[in-house]
């Protein structure tokens, strides 16, 4: 039989999402072909405005990669759209003049932002913000102009102004109304987040509106009906969007404001549906994401033709995505008529929090400061659950476990419980128990639960607890270190400690490990826990490491090493110069490169040749290849630099020279700037100095890798001493406390920031951590001087036989 | 197997080799990963990870398995076979030990 063949118009969250539920109902009766405008496939829009807030990167929002496509035998053709639709011969036409026949059609082809018809509305440095191409443009306008203004105080206004205020901008939000959010949010909350965000930097201009927009070629300030003037070098229109209709509306289909559907969200021409943004159901049109995964449902299964209960429309909650705001609001949260409100302020610490009740039934929500129990509420506004058993006041009480285990079991297996990524609580239960989920970042992992805002990670690990009962209790607090124990780290280092454990065999016999010989994952985190404890007497197993550490270089596809010198601060002289370039002669080494931790790379080298190289060179290894601190970066400082306050290049080269082989929990990067120029990019570093008048800030956490975080401030300190006493210090706590292979970002966000600071605040503890500290330092040798001077080990693991 | 050549090739004494480590011996053209595991145990296999190529004579040995140094597969030194969740085979050369403590590694064509 010939498969029936589905067309979907707009390679959006609807559309793909409306597909993935086709796929898990049948997944091979259609022949499936998707068209999108954009030349990406199918990403998380919701997650723009984190993007833009530096949170995380275009290419970690794709929901679906070009290989699920071709996996699932989909025909996608981005960058091209679909113009006309023939309802009557079933057939779509494309701009590229391609003509395609259907049996079912789908039209996702979401909403369009609305620009404003301003004058000058068509000046660069316009932008909406809607798509990654926008976005795009904002972080590109950001690196070489200064001002910035939001057109629009509602939730897209104020997500992309606090990105913009990340990327350095200064940035003014204009808004029409008297208070921002005014569509999830009630005048208190309005005005209580207008001082969060004042607080943290944004401006406001309220109850203004935009006559035109000012400039030649490209923007230089807005113009408002009263007279007054901004002066900005970027505009973001963030006033609303409206459903994309003009493909329906050309092809003679049911339109008011976005395309008319029924409970199936049929159109009004056969075998073409709707869905997300562009439909409208009983006489709305979302604009937020929940609702699209709710409709994909139904519409799967009606174009599969299996029972599915009729779609009712959505009851919307919303969360702010802005970092430092907690913001919830949910149903009809607006006070009138028969509708009351129950209200709690609390001036001082800032938070608000209101339901508002028809008769005994609750029907909306606002919270602000604490938002906890928004999910509660909203289950409960969705249910019209009927409250008059319960004291009013205590719906607004924090949770105690046992209702909140209450609410995870009442809930349906298809009810959605992550609503930016729609996975319901059936998907998070089967994880928990098919694949062995114990924690939230692992449900993160498996089913992208929680990944986009994070409302939903209390729903999650109630869920667990809920599934796992007392499991949870012991996996929520700990982790085994590997599959050959059921022991934490904590419990490990523990045990070594109290037992005066001195050897990794012993520590495997005597706590009883499943496998006597271990694995690669617990043996080198036992070697480095050992020497952590024992530093002066442990005798390091070199078996125990990872190729790289056992043979001081890095491993390369091809089996070859590369060779990267101890270059102190970045700073080399002729003669250093001139023994590279001859070794690179001798040994013909393949290519030399500066590497990003201002050193050179010497790379393709052989593994016979490493100790030669080693020896000809003679400089000390650059520990390029360990879990150790890698190098110092610097600027050159006031020793050169005419906008330097502080000799940058003296205290990376002391940093440097004092910590040079430290074993750490993974590897540790620094970098000193003398001013906040930050040259040597001292706010994405495990360590960062910046050089101020008087002193340094020192900046801990950062982090350029797959998970960038810049660094948070940790202290302010006026010497090069005190910089290097709190760096021991703030090192030491992290070898002592960090997981085997967990970098300071992870780890600081782990134990948090303050908790670090009254460790390191406490004058005596960290004279304690750094004579520890002093005491690992004091055994440290240059490994390569070690091997040079040690034949048998040049012969044992440098040696290639020929036979 | 009549037509079978063996070739018995002497790569050196027990004591030339470090304990639970690989060491890379070339034989001809073929490069072979020598183990020699806890009891002085010695295996031989393929030096090159049927994933991506990686040199198992540098891998962490773990009784007998070698986990590969690029992406950590897990693969047994007895018959070669690369361990779940992933799958492949290496081949794995006979060795003899004899009496005086030397190693031969047999290669068959």
């Amino acid at each position: 039989m010939k498969k029936q063949k589905i067309v979907l118009v707009g390679n959006g969250m609807a559309g793909v999402n409306a597909i993935e539920e086709i796929l898990k109902v049948s997944k091979d009766m259609f022949e499936i072909m998707i068209f999108g405008k954009e030349p990406h496939p199918n990403y998380n829009r919701i997650l723009l405005s984190k993007v833009l807030q530096g949170d995380t990167d275009v290419k970690d929002i794709t929901l679906n990669d070009w290989d699920w496509y071709k996996e699932n035998n989909i025909a996608l053709y981005t960058d091209e759209s679909v113009v006309q639709i023939d309802s009557e011969k079933q057939e779509v036409k494309t701009d590229k003049g391609r003509i395609e026949s259907y049996d079912k059609l789908i039209i996702a082809t979401g909403s369009l932002p609305f620009i404003l018809p301003l004058p000058g509305a068509d000046k660069d440095g316009v932008t909406a913000f809607r798509d990654i191409k926008d976005t795009e443009k904002m972080l590109e306008v950001s690196k070489k102009y200064k001002k910035a203004a939001v057109i629009g105080g509602g939730l897209l206004g104020l997500e992309a102004a606090r990105g913009l205020l990340n990327l350095g901008m200064d940035v003014t939000v204009i808004h029409i109304g008297p208070y921002l959010m005014e569509r999830q949010l009630d005048e208190n909350a309005g005005k209580l987040l207008q001082k969060e965000l004042e607080e943290q930097g944004m401006k406001f201009l309220l109850q203004k509106q935009t006559e035109a927009i000012v400039g030649t070629r490209r923007v230089r300030g807005l113009a408002f009906k009263d007279g007054s003037y901004l002066k900005t070098d970027l505009v973001v229109m963030a006033v609303g969007i409206r459903p994309n209709v003009d493909l329906a509306i050309n092809s003679g289909l049911e339109v008011n404001r976005g395309i008319v559907v029924n409970d199936y969200m049929e159109t009004s021409a056969p075998n073409v549906y709707a869905v997300g943004e562009c439909a409208e159901h009983n006489g709305i049109a979302y604009g937020l994401v929940a609702p699209l995964y709710e409709q994909g449902k139904v519409l799967a299964k009606h174009i599969c033709e299996t029972f599915t209960k009729p779609y009712k429309g959505s009851v919307l909650s919303t969360q702010l995505k802005v970092s430092g705001v907690e913001v919830f609001s949910a149903g009809d949260f607006i006070e009138a008529g028969d509708k009351k409100a129950l209200k709690i302020f609390d001036e001082q610490d800032g938070i608000y929090k209101k339901i508002v009740l028809r008769g005994n039934k609750i029907v909306g929500a606002v919270l602000f400061g604490e938002s906890k129990e928004g999910n509660r509420l909203f289950s409960m506004i969705k249910k019209q659950e009927d409250i008059s058993e319960t004291m009013k006041v205590a719906i607004l009480q924090p949770l105690n476990e046992e209702k909140n285990g209450s609410l995870v079991e009442s809930m349906d297996n298809d009810e959605i419980i992550c609503g930016c990524n729609g996975v319901s609580k059936g998907t998070i239960v089967k994880a928990i128990n098919e694949k062995g989920c114990t924690s939230v970042d692992q449900i993160k992992a498996c089913t992208s639960a929680s990944r986009s805002c994070g409302g939903c990670k209390t729903l999650i690990s109630d869920l667990l607890e809920y599934s796992l009962g007392k499991e949870f209790d012991l996996a929520a607090g700990k982790e085994a270190i590997c599959g050959c124990t059921s022991l934490s780290r904590d419990e490990v280092v523990e045990e070594i400690r109290t037992k005066g454990l001195t050897h990794i065999k012993e520590v495997m016999n005597v706590l009883g490990w499943e496998n006597s010989e271990g694995c690669s994952k617990c043996r080198p985190a036992l070697n480095y826990y050992l020497a952590m404890v024992n530093p002066t007497t442990y005798q390091d197993e070199r078996e125990s490491r990872f190729v790289n550490e056992r043979m001081h270089a890095n491993i390369q596809k091809d089996g070859t090493y590369s060779v990267v010198p101890r270059m102190y601060g970045g700073v080399t002289n002729a003669n250093d110069l001139r023994k590279i370039a001859d070794v690179v002669d001798k040994y013909e080494i393949p290519l030399v490169k500066v590497t990003g931790g201002q050193r050179i790379d010497l790379l393709g080298v052989k593994k016979e040749d490493l100790p030669k190289v080693w020896e000809d060179l003679d400089m000390p290894s650059g520990f390029a290849y360990g879990k150790s601190l890698r190098t110092v970066k610097t600027c050159v400082g006031e020793q050169f630099c005419r906008f330097g306050t502080q000799d940058s290049l003296g205290l990376g080269i002391r940093l440097e020279k004092k910590f040079e082989g430290l074993q750490t929990p993974h590897k540790v990067k620094m970098a000193v700037s003398a001013c906040p120029r930050s040259c040597a990019e001292s706010g994405f570093k495990d360590i960062g100095f910046i050089g101020i008048d008087g002193g340094w800030e020192i900046y801990v956490g950062g982090n350029g890798g797959t998970h960038v975080r810049g660094g948070d401030l940790l202290y302010k300190v006026k010497t090069d001493e005190e910089a290097i006493e709190i760096t021991g210090a703030y090192l030491q706590y992290y070898r002592e406390t960090a997981n085997y292979l967990e970098r300071t970002s992870a780890w600081i966000e782990r134990v948090g920031l303050e908790h670090v600071k009254s460790i390191l605040d406490d004058k005596k503890q960290r004279n304690k951590l750094n004579e520890r500290m002093e005491a690992t330092l004091s055994v440290y040798k240059d490994p390569w001087k070690e091997i040079v001077e040690n034949n048998k080990t040049k012969k044992q693991l440098f040696e290639v036989v020929r036979s | 197997m009549i037509n079978q050549s063996m070739t018995k090739i002497l790569v050196g004494s027990l004591s030339d080799f470090p304990d639970r480590l690989g060491k890379t011996v070339c034989v001809g053209e073929k490069e072979v990963a020598l183990f020699k595991i806890a009891n002085e145990k010695i295996y031989a296999v393929e030096n090159r990870c049927p994933h991506k190529g990686g040199v198992l004579s540098e891998g962490m040995v773990s009784g007998k398995f070698v986990f590969c140094p690029m992406h950590d597969w897990k693969i047994c030194l007895d018959d070669g076979k690369v361990q779940e969740p992933d799958n492949g085979c290496v081949k794995t050369y006979k060795t003899i030990i004899n009496e005086k403590d030397e190693i031969f590694i047999v290669i068959e064509d």
